[in-house]
């Protein structure tokens, strides 16, 4: 893939994913909000997560943008504050969308399961 | 001498600023989401290995940064909406009014979750 290629496709899945992560986004900090109210507990997370198709779903959604978006995010600051170019970068880059996306899910089907 | 001028000059408007809020808050909720997950997948080992992070998580200066990242969050939402905007909209002329909004956003998100606490 060209050079010119893969930057557009990156622009693309960053906006795109922001775009699915704005309603993600909302939904959770109204979710906070309300779940902070006389504060937490394990047993009121659970309750609320534990077995919900919607919910599983809706995280799962959240946390396959978050790996794309905050990926290529890190990459835009590397390159333009670390100035870190070449292979290394974008394999460092992917290592992490991988990373974060596991991490999500296992986190989301904790909560869920 | 004028380069310095320049740069001063490009750096000390309402854009910048917001392009430096959007990059950081995005940079400290990056750093922040694999701790995010890893609490949430203290669940794996059962309600009280859940409940026992967050205890400790009732801490005042846990609590402080847990306020910090909510109104981080909401400002990056907030800047990523209008970044979404002026470049899908035909709405550049309204860019203030944008800025506005997403920092109303931050502000309301940040006092809900203080008030909420």
């Amino acid at each position: 893939m060209s050079a010119a290629r893969r930057e557009t496709l990156l622009w693309f899945a960053q906006r795109a994913s922001a775009a699915v992560l704005a309603l993600c986004v909302v939904v959770h900090l109204i979710t906070i909000v309300y779940a902070v109210r006389g504060g937490l507990s394990a047993a009121e997370i659970l309750g609320r997560a534990h077995g919900s198709g919607g919910w599983i779903a809706f995280y799962a959604l959240f946390v396959l943008a978050v790996s794309v978006h905050a990926p290529i995010g890190l990459r835009a600051i590397a390159i333009e504050w670390l100035g870190w170019r070449g292979a290394s970068r974008d394999w460092v880059v992917l290592a992490m969308a991988a990373a974060l996306a596991i991490a999500g899910l296992r986190a989301a089907w904790a909560v869920f399961a | 001498m004028i380069d310095m001028k320049n740069d001063y000059r490009s750096r000390n408007h309402s854009g910048w600023w917001a392009f430096l809020v959007h990059r950081l808050s995005g940079l400290a909720l990056a750093l922040f989401l694999p701790l995010h997950f890893w609490a949430l997948g203290q669940a794996l080992h059962g309600e009280a290995a859940l409940d026992g992070f967050l205890r400790w998580a009732e801490r005042p200066p846990v609590k402080f940064a847990e306020w910090i990242l909510v109104l981080l969050l909401a400002a990056h939402l907030g800047g990523g909406v209008r970044l979404l905007m002026l470049e899908f909209l035909p709405w550049r002329e309204w860019h203030k009014t944008l800025l506005a909004c997403a920092a109303a956003v931050a502000i309301a998100a940040g006092l809900a979750f203080a008030l909420a606490l």
